[in-house]
C-alpha cells in the first residue's frame, strides 16, 4: 500500500442552471479514483455551491497512481429522476509523486463536458503521501521526471545521457466498440477521454521503468503521440531522451547510478539483402555540388523494383516502401568508418571512445534539439525514413468485442499488436541507425517519429539528424570523476540575459576533451570521410576555422546550436507540395502511396533548396517534412529555419536556363525571370542583413569525377550532352542552375517567386530562436490557428493543387502578421505547421506558434555591431587562424590546451558561483504566497498564466518544474449552427483546452508552461446532420518563472535555506 | 476552393478595439470590412481584404463567446476561458454599457418592457443607430435596472460595483434607471432641445437630494424613488402663492435685490408671479405620479419659456433665482424653510441646466 491520495472538494461557481424552474442547482461531486468513488453531499439550490468536503482518502499502489487519473464528476440531485451529469474534471496526479515537482494541486479547474464544453469551475485540493517502497520488482515508476522540453531543463544538469527510450500501448478505440451503437456519445466521449488517459499514463510508467533500469531519472524531450487506427485500434507511444539530472544546487552531488546496458542491436534488418528489396528511386538531386547531404544515386528509376508487391506473402501485413529520402545516403556505401590521414589519430580515438559508448545502445538516438555546449561535436546531416503499412481490418467482427484491434500478422496470427507495432517501429529506427553511419555518424540528434492515417494504410515515418557526440555525456562517472569543470546546464540561446549568457562562456571548456574545432564551427565540420564521401558534396576549408573541411550546405532537424557563428538573421523556410492519388483500396492504395513518396521527397527537397539559395542562405534547422495522406491525395510540408552559418561557404546565385536558345522570346522570358530571381535574392541579403565577409574561395574538391558533378540538370529529363554544354555557358561554379523548359521548373520558380515576403517588422522561424535577434521584450502570445479549406474541383491537377496549398499556407501567414501587428517588431518562433487531409476535398492546416517581439532601439545597435562585425568575426577569425598557424606542428594538440584559455577557465568558475545561485529553486516564501491567492473563493483574481511553445519564456528565469502536462480532449456537438458553425464550434473548443491547461498548471503552483505543443487536431463534421466532434491533444511542461529583475532581489542565503523544505514539503 | 473553418485563437485574447467598436455599433462583418478597408489598415500591414475579413470574422466570433459574460461583469474577471488583462477587461466593459446619446434620448423615461423593445426599429430607423445597437443598449438598460431594483444601497455605488463601470457612466446608468423607474416624460416636442447629459444631471440632483438615502446614509432604502414625505411637505410650499401678502412680500424682496443688476429687470418683475406660480404649483403637485411624470415638461412651459421669450441671458436666471430662493427665508410668516431649500437647491440647478437652446 504505497500511496494514500487524499482530495477535498471546496467549492463551485458559475454552475450552469440545471433547474429550469428555480433557476438553481442542486450540485453534488463524486471523487472516483480507480474503483473507488466518493461523494458529497447536495448543496441545494445554488450556482456557487460550497460544499468544504471532508478529506476523501484512496489507499492505492503506486502503480495504479502513475496510470489513473482523479475523475471528479460534477452532477446535479434531482429526486425524481436520474441525476445529471453537468460535467468533469480529471486530474493527473503525476506531477504529486516526483518529490522535486509540485506538492499540492490546489485550485479552480473548469468543468468540462464533452458535449456543452466547460459549464462552471470547481475548486479541489489534492495531495499525495507516498511510502517508501523497497520492492526492487516494482511495477512503478515514481519519481522519474518527464519534460516536453527538448533540451536539458533550465536549473538542471544533466550529469549523464543514457540515450533513447520507447513504448507504445495498444488498446481498441471505445469509439469502435459494439456498444458505442447504443451509448450516448457523451459516454463514448468519456470512455475515449478515459481509456487515453489511462493509457498515458501507463505509458509513462513503463517508461519511467525503462529509465530506472538505465539508471537514469528523468526523461527529456519526451514525445507521446496517438493513432487514432479506427477500428483495428488505438496506439499510444512514446519515445525521449533518459537522462541522469541534477538539480542545480550548491553542493547536491549527483546520484550514483549503475548503468544496465541494453541488449546489442539485432542487426538483421541492416542485411544486404534486405537492401536490395529496398527501392531505389533515381533522386538525384538537380545539383549535386550544393547539396552536400544527398546521396549519390546511380541507379534510374526504372532499374529499381516496385516498392510494394503485393505477390509477396509478407507484404500482405506491411509493406515497407523504405524510401530514403534524397537527404539520406545510401546504405552500405560508407558504412564502415574509415578515418582520413588528414583526420589524425585524435579524431580516431574520439570516434572509438563515441562508438563503445553508443554502440551499447541498441539505438543511440536523442530526441533533444538543444544541447548542452560540448556535447555536439559534428554533423552529418538529416536522415529520415519512411515505411507504409497496412492496417488490416477486422474479419470477423464477433472478434470486435475483445480483440477488435488484432492486426492480422502473417507471421504469427496470434502475435499480441504491440510487438507488430514495435516491429515495425525498430524497422525504421534500424533503418535510421544504418543511415546515420552511412554518413560516418554514430549517433541521431533530434530524431522525431510520426504517422499519418488514412483509412487503413499508415504511413509511419522517422526522422533526425546524423551526428557525432561527445562520449564524455554518455559514460558514466566521467563527468563527477574528471569532468568537474562540465556545466551541462541548457545552453542558453544567444541573446539571452545576463547570468545565462555567463553560463554559456563555459563552451570553450569541453575543447580540453574533443579535438581543436573552435566551438562556432565544429559541428559543421564533416563527420564522414572525405575521400569515401557516402554522397557527393563540394567540401571546402571551413570559412571559420580554415582547418577543417566542411560542406557547402547543411540541413538538420535540430534547433542552431548557441555556439554557432551566423551572419544575418534567420528565417521560416517552407516546401509546401499536393500530389493526386487515384482513390484505391488496400494494397494497391499502399503501393501508390509508396511509389509517390519518394518524388514528394524529392521535390520538397528541391523546393526547399531554391528557397534556401534565393534567401542567400546555407543552412536549415529544425527541418520537419510532414507527409499527410488522404484518399486521393497526399500533401507534403517541410518547414525548416534558414539561416547564413559563417563557418559554410557564401551560397551561388540561381541560374535559369533556356533549353532552347534560338527563340528570342524565349530568351528574354527566361532573362526577365532571371533578373527577377536575382533582384530577390539581392534584396533578401538586404532583408536579412546578410553581409558575409568576402572570402577566398578555395575548392577542395570532392571525390566526385567533374562531370557528375556538373550534372545540373534533372536527370529524367536530361542527356549528358546539353549538360555540359550549359555548364559552360553558365560558368560560375556553384551557381545553382534551374532549367525552365522543364514545367515543374516553371512551377518551382514560380513558387519561389511567389512566396510573399514578409511585412516589416515581422521575422519567423520555426526553431526556439531566431538567429540574429538577441534583445527579446518580455511581450508574447501564444497562438493556434486552425484552417480548414474545401477544394470544390475535384478535378483538380498537381499544379492546381500546389497551387490552392501554397496560397492556403501563405495567406494563412498573412493572416498571422496582420493579427500580430500590434506586436511588431516580433518574431514568430516555432511556427509549427500541421496538415491533414480530414476528408476527400478538404485540406486542414494547424499552427501553433508563440509572437516574441523584441526591442527595437537595441536590435538596431545590435545589427549594427554585427555589421561592423565583419570587424569582430575577423577577429575572431584570426584568432583561430594563428591557432591554426601554431598548432599546426604539434597538429593533434587541442586547441583549448595550446592556448591555454586561462581566461576562460577563470570566468568559468566565478560564472559557475553566480549560475547556480541564480538557479536554486523558487524561495517556499514566493511560492506560499502563491498558494495563498489560489486558494482564495470566488474573489481571487484568475492567475496569469504564460503559454509558450519554446523553452523558455525571455527575461524571465525558470525556478522550478513542476511536472508534465499531457491533456486529451474531445468535443462534440449536435447542434453545429447554433453554436456557430464549424468555426464557432472549434473557436471555443481551442479556447476552452487553453482554459484547461492553464487551469491545472495554475492549480499546481504554476505560472506557465513551456514546450507547449498541440500534437493532434482531429476535427470531423457532418454540417448535414448538424453536427461535428473534435480531438485534441496537447502537452507541455508546467513551471513557475520569476521575472529577472524579481531574482535579484532574493537574497541567496534564503534560497538555500528554503530548498531543504520544498525538498520535505514533497513528501508532505 | 473555399474556406471551411478559420480560427484563431490566442492564450491572451486578442481584440481589436476598432473592431469592436464596429460590433458594438452593430456592423455586420461585411460592413465592418468595408470601413476597415477605407481605414487604410491594408496599406499599413500589407493584407489583402481576405486576411481583413477572416481577422473580422474571428474577432467577431470572440466578442460573441465574450458577451455572456459581458451581462454580469463580475464574472469576467474570474472566469477563465478567456485570459484578458484586467486593463482589457475594464476596456471591454465599459465599452459594452457606452451608450448613444441620441438612442438614450429616445427611450429614457419610457418603461423598459417588451413592448418599447418592439419599436425598437422605429428608434434605430429614427436615430440611425443600428437595430442591433439599440438591442444591445436597451438590454443594458433593462439589466441595469433589474439589477439594481431589488438592491439596496446608494444606486451609484451598487451600479458601479455591479457592473464594474467608471464613476461616470454609473451615474448615467443611475440616470436612465431613475427616470426608467419614475417614467419622466422626455419624449415631448418640447423637451427636444434637451440631451440626455441634461436629464442626466437633473436625475443625478433629484437622486442625492429628494429621494429617501438622499437625506438618511444608513443606505436603509434604494434610492429609486422620490421620498414620499417630502412630496407631501412640498404642499404647504403653496401658501407663497396662495398668500397674497407674502406673494407680494417675496416679490418686492426679489425685486429689491435685482434692480439695476440685469438688463431683464423689466421682464423679471412683470412676471414674476406668473414664474412664482408656476414653480410652486410644480411643487405642490409632485404628490400625484402623473405630475411627477411631467416634472421636466412643466418645468419647461412653466418657467424655461417664458424667461426664453422675455431673452433671459444665463446670468440673467442664476441671478433671479438665487435671490428667488434666498428671499423666502426673510419672508417672517413662511415657515418652510427647510422644504424650501431642499426644493429650491434642486429646481435652480435643474433650470440653471435646462437654460440653452
Amino acid at each position: 500500500m504505497p500511496g494514500k491520495l487524499k482530495a477535498k472538494i471546496v467549492a463551485g461557481r458559475h454552475l450552469p442552471v440545471m433547474d429550469r424552474a428555480s433557476d438553481l442547482t442542486d450540485a453534488f461531486v463524486e471523487v472516483k479514483f480507480g474503483n473507488t468513488t466518493f461523494k458529497t453531499d447536495v448543496y441545494p439550490k445554488s450556482l456557487n455551491p460550497q460544499w468544504n468536503s471532508e478529506w476523501f482518502k484512496f489507499e492505492v499502489d503506486d502503480e495504479d497512481l502513475q496510470d489513473e487519473p482523479l475523475q471528479i464528476t460534477v452532477l446535479d440531485h434531482d429526486t425524481y429522476s436520474a441525476n445529471d451529469a453537468i460535467g468533469k474534471v480529471y486530474i493527473d496526479i503525476d506531477p504529486l509523486l516526483s518529490s522535486e515537482a509540485a506538492t499540492v494541486i490546489s485550485g479552480w479547474f473548469p468543468i468540462y463536458d464533452t458535449i456543452h464544453g466547460i459549464r462552471g469551475e470547481i475548486n479541489v485540493l489534492v495531495k499525495v503521501d507516498l511510502f517508501n517502497d523497497l520492492n526492487r520488482f516494482r511495477q512503478s515508476s515514481c519519481g522519474v521526471k518527464f519534460f516536453c522540453t527538448t533540451s536539458i531543463p533550465r536549473c538542471y544538469r544533466a550529469a549523464l545521457v543514457h540515450g533513447f527510450v520507447e513504448e507504445l500501448v495498444v488498446n481498441e478505440d471505445p469509439e469502435y466498440q459494439w456498444i458505442d451503437r447504443i451509448r450516448t456519445p457523451r459516454a463514448s466521449n468519456e470512455a475515449r477521454q478515459r481509456l487515453i488517459s489511462l493509457m498515458s499514463g501507463e505509458l509513462q510508467r513503463k517508461i519511467g521503468l525503462k529509465v530506472l533500469e538505465m539508471g537514469g531519472n528523468a526523461v527529456v524531450g519526451y514525445l507521446q503521440c496517438f493513432d487514432l487506427e479506427g477500428e483495428s485500434g488505438l496506439v499510444v507511444r512514446a519515445i525521449g531522451t533518459a537522462c541522469t539530472l541534477d538539480k542545480l544546487i550548491p553542493g547536491t552531488g549527483s546520484n550514483t547510478i549503475t548503468h544496465t546496458n541494453t541488449a546489442p542491436a539485432s542487426n538483421a534488418c541492416n542485411s544486404p539483402s534486405k537492401e536490395i528489396k529496398e527501392p531505389v528511386f533515381s533522386e538525384d538531386p538537380t545539383h549535386p555540388l550544393s547539396v552536400p547531404p544527398t546521396p549519390l544515386r546511380t541507379l534510374p528509376p526504372s532499374s529499381s523494383p516496385p516498392p510494394f508487391s503485393p505477390s509477396k506473402p509478407c507484404s500482405r501485413q506491411s509493406s515497407s516502401s523504405d524510401t530514403d529520402l534524397s537527404l539520406t545516403p545510401k546504405m552500405g556505401m560508407g558504412s564502415g568508418i574509415s578515418v582520413g590521414k588528414e583526420a589524425g589519430p585524435l579524431k580516431t580515438l574520439l570516434r572509438q571512445q563515441a562508438q563503445s559508448a553508443l554502440e551499447q545502445r541498441e539505438f543511440p538516438f536523442f530526441t533533444l534539439t538543444c544541447f548542452p555546449p560540448g556535447f555536439l561535436v559534428h554533423i552529418g546531416g538529416v536522415v529520415s525514413a519512411r515505411s507504409v503499412k497496412l492496417l488490416d481490418r477486422i474479419h470477423n467482427p464477433a472478434l470486435g468485442n475483445t480483440r477488435s484491434y488484432k492486426l492480422l500478422d502473417w507471421n504469427s496470427v496470434a502475435a499480441d499488436e504491440p510487438e507488430t507495432r514495435d516491429a515495425w517501429w525498430e524497422e525504421i529506427r534500424q533503418e535510421i541507425k544504418s543511415h546515420a553511419k552511412a554518413l560516418g555518424c554514430h549517433a541521431v540528434v533530434g530524431y522525431s517519429e510520426s504517422t499519418t492515417i488514412c483509412e487503413e494504410v499508415c504511413i509511419l515515418s522517422a526522422s533526425g539528424t546524423a551526428a557525432m557526440l561527445n562520449p564524455r555525456f554518455m559514460r558514466e562517472g566521467c563527468l563527477d570523476a574528471g569532468g568537474s569543470d562540465q556545466r551541462l546546464s541548457r545552453q542558453p540561446p544567444l541573446g539571452m540575459v545576463g547570468s545565462e549568457r555567463a553560463e554559456g562562456e563555459v563552451s570553450s571548456s569541453w575543447l580540453g576533451f574533443d579535438d581543436a574545432s573552435p566551438p562556432s564551427c565544429g559541428f559543421c565540420h564533416i563527420p564522414y570521410d572525405e575521400f569515401n564521401m557516402p554522397f557527393p558534396a563540394q567540401l571546402t576549408y571551413c570559412y571559420h576555422c580554415r582547418r577543417q573541411k566542411v560542406p557547402d550546405v547543411l540541413f538538420t532537424t535540430i534547433d542552431l546550436p548557441a555556439e554557432a557563428a551566423v551572419t544575418g538573421k534567420g528565417c521560416l523556410i517552407q516546401a509546401r507540395l499536393c500530389r493526386t492519388k487515384k482513390k484505391a483500396q488496400g494494397e494497391v492504395n499502399a503501393t501508390a502511396i509508396s511509389n509517390l513518396l519518394p518524388f514528394m521527397e524529392y521535390e520538397l527537397h528541391t523546393q526547399l533548396m531554391n528557397k534556401l539559395k534565393l534567401r542567400c542562405m546555407n543552412a536549415l534547422f529544425g527541418l520537419r517534412i510532414q507527409i499527410s495522406v488522404g484518399e486521393n491525395m497526399l500533401l507534403g510540408l517541410a518547414s525548416a529555419t534558414g539561416v547564413y552559418l559563417s563557418a559554410l561557404p557564401a551560397p551561388g546565385g540561381i541560374q535559369i536556363a533556356g533549353k532552347t536558345p534560338s527563340d528570342l522570346s524565349y530568351d528574354q522570358h527566361i532573362s526577365t525571370m532571371q533578373k527577377r530571381i536575382n533582384d530577390t535574392i539581392v534584396m533578401n541579403k538586404e532583408l536579412y542583413n546578410i553581409h558575409p565577409p568576402e572570402c577566398i574561395e578555395e575548392v577542395v574538391g570532392s571525390p566526385i569525377p567533374d562531370r557528375q558533378r556538373s550534372r545540373l540538370f534533372r536527370s529524367t529529363s536530361e542527356s549528358s550532352d546539353e549538360l555540359s554544354e550549359l555548364d559552360l555557358s553558365h560558368g560560375k561554379k556553384d551557381a545553382f542552375v534551374l532549367e525552365i523548359d522543364d514545367t515543374d521548373a516553371v512551377e518551382d520558380i514560380q513558387s519561389l517567386l511567389t512566396d510573399a515576403p514578409m511585412p516589416a517588422g515581422f521575422y519567423s522561424c520555426n526553431t526556439e530562436v531566431m538567429p540574429g535577434i538577441y534583445n527579446w521584450t518580455s511581450g508574447l502570445q501564444m497562438f493556434t490557428s486552425v484552417r480548414v479549406y474545401r477544394l470544390n474541383n475535384a478535378n483538380l491537377t498537381n499544379q492546381g493543387l500546389n497551387k490552392i496549398f501554397t496560397d492556403l499556407c501563405e495567406n494563412l501567414l498573412k493572416s498571422l502578421y496582420f493579427k500580430l501587428r500590434s506586436m511588431i517588431p516580433c518574431c514568430l518562433c516555432h511556427l509549427n505547421f500541421t496538415v491533414a487531409v480530414p476528408e476527400e476535398e478538404l485540406i486542414q492546416v494547424a499552427v501553433t506558434a508563440v509572437a516574441m517581439s523584441f526591442d527595437k532601439e537595441t536590435q538596431l545597435a545590435a545589427d549594427k555591431a554585427l555589421n561592423e562585425g565583419s570587424g569582430e568575426n575577423e577577429e575572431q577569425l584570426q584568432f583561430s587562424m594563428e591557432l591554426c598557424g601554431e598548432s599546426t606542428s604539434s597538429n593533434n594538440q587541442p586547441t583549448a590546451k595550446a592556448s591555454g584559455l586561462p581566461e576562460s577557465a577563470m570566468t568559468h568558475s566565478s560564472s559557475r558561483v553566480s549560475s547556480s545561485e541564480r538557479c536554486s529553486p523558487l524561495p517556499e516564501v514566493r511560492s506560499r504566497s502563491l498558494r495563498s491567492t489560489r486558494s482564495l473563493p470566488c474573489g481571487a483574481p484568475v492567475t496569469v498564466v504564460k503559454m509558450t511553445p519554446l523553452s523558455f519564456l525571455p527575461m524571465t528565469r525558470i525556478v522550478k518544474y513542476l511536472g508534465i502536462i499531457n491533456m486529451f480532449f474531445i468535443r462534440e456537438t449536435t447542434s453545429l449552427r447554433e453554436e456557430g458553425g464549424v468555426s464557432g464550434f472549434l473557436h471555443s473548443f481551442i479556447a476552452e483546452v487553453f482554459a484547461m491547461v492553464r487551469a491545472h498548471v495554475a492549480a499546481l503552483g504554476g505560472n506557465a508552461v513551456v514546450s507547449y505543443s498541440m500534437k493532434e487536431c482531429v476535427f470531423m463534421e457532418n454540417p448535414n446532420k448538424n453536427q461535428a466532434q473534435c480531438l485534441i491533444n496537447v502537452s507541455g511542461d508546467a513551471v513557475i518563472f520569476v521575472r529577472e529583475s524579481d531574482q535579484e532581489a532574493i537574497p541567496p542565503l534564503i534560497t538555500s535555506g528554503q530548498t531543504s523544505t520544498t525538498g520535505a514539503d514533497g513528501t508532505t | 476552393m473555399s474556406v471551411e473553418l478559420d480560427v484563431f485563437v490566442g492564450n491572451t485574447t486578442i481584440m481589436d478595439e476598432e473592431v469592436y467598436q464596429f460590433w458594438l455599433d452593430g456592423y455586420t462583418v461585411n460592413d465592418a470590412v468595408k470601413v476597415r478597408m477605407e481605414g487604410g489598415v491594408l496599406e499599413e500591414c500589407e493584407a489583402s481584404a481576405e486576411v481583413l475579413r477572416s481577422d473580422t470574422m474571428d474577432q467577431y466570433r470572440t466578442f460573441q463567446m465574450c458577451e455572456r459574460l459581458l451581462h454580469s461583469p463580475a464574472k469576467l474577471a474570474n472566469q477563465l476561458l478567456f485570459q484578458i488583462p484586467p486593463h482589457r477587461q475594464t476596456m471591454l466593459i465599459e465599452r459594452y454599457y457606452t451608450f448613444d446619446g441620441v438612442f438614450v434620448r429616445e427611450v429614457l423615461g419610457k418603461k423598459l418592457s417588451k413592448g418599447t423593445k418592439k419599436d425598437l426599429d422605429d428608434v434605430s430607423a429614427k436615430t440611425g443607430v443600428t437595430l442591433k445597437s439599440c438591442r444591445r443598449q436597451f438590454d443594458n438598460f433593462k439589466r441595469v435596472f433589474k439589477v439594481v431594483e431589488e438592491l439596496k444601497g446608494p444606486l451609484v455605488e451598487n451600479i458601479r460595483q455591479h457592473f464594474l463601470l467608471s464613476d461616470k457612466l454609473a451615474r448615467d446608468y443611475a440616470a436612465i434607471v431613475f427616470f426608467a423607474n419614475n417614467r419622466f416624460e422626455t419624449g415631448k416636442k418640447k423637451l427636444h432641445y434637451l440631451t440626455f447629459q441634461d436629464f442626466a444631471f437633473c436625475a443625478g440632483q433629484l437622486i442625492s437630494n429628494w429621494t429617501v438615502g438622499a437625506l438618511d446614509n444608513m443606505l436603509e432604502d434604494m434610492d429609486v424613488d422620490l421620498e414620499k414625505e417630502f412630496l407631501q411637505d412640498l404642499k404647504e410650499l403653496k401658501i407663497l402663492i396662495t398668500d397674497k401678502d407674502l406673494l407680494d412680500q417675496h416679490k418686492s424682496l426679489v425685486c429689491t435685490a435685482l434692480r439695476g443688476k440685469t438688463k431683464a429687470f423689466n421682464e423679471m418683475e412683470a412676471n414674476f408671479k406668473n414664474l412664482s406660480r408656476g414653480l410652486v404649483n410644480i411643487a405642490a403637485k409632485l404628490t400625484n405620479t402623473k405630475d411627477v411624470r411631467d416634472f421636466f415638461i412643466d418645468l419647461v412651459e412653466k418657467f424655461i419659456e417664458p424667461c426664453r421669450s422675455d431673452k433671459w441671458t444665463a446670468g440673467d436666471m442664476r441671478l433671479y433665482l438665487t435671490h428667488y430662493t434666498n428671499s423666502a427665508h426673510i419672508l417672517d410668516t413662511f415657515k418652510h424653510q427647510v422644504v424650501w431649500d431642499r426644493y429650491m437647491g434642486v429646481i435652480k440647478s435643474c433650470i440653471l441646466k435646462m437654460y440653452h437652446d
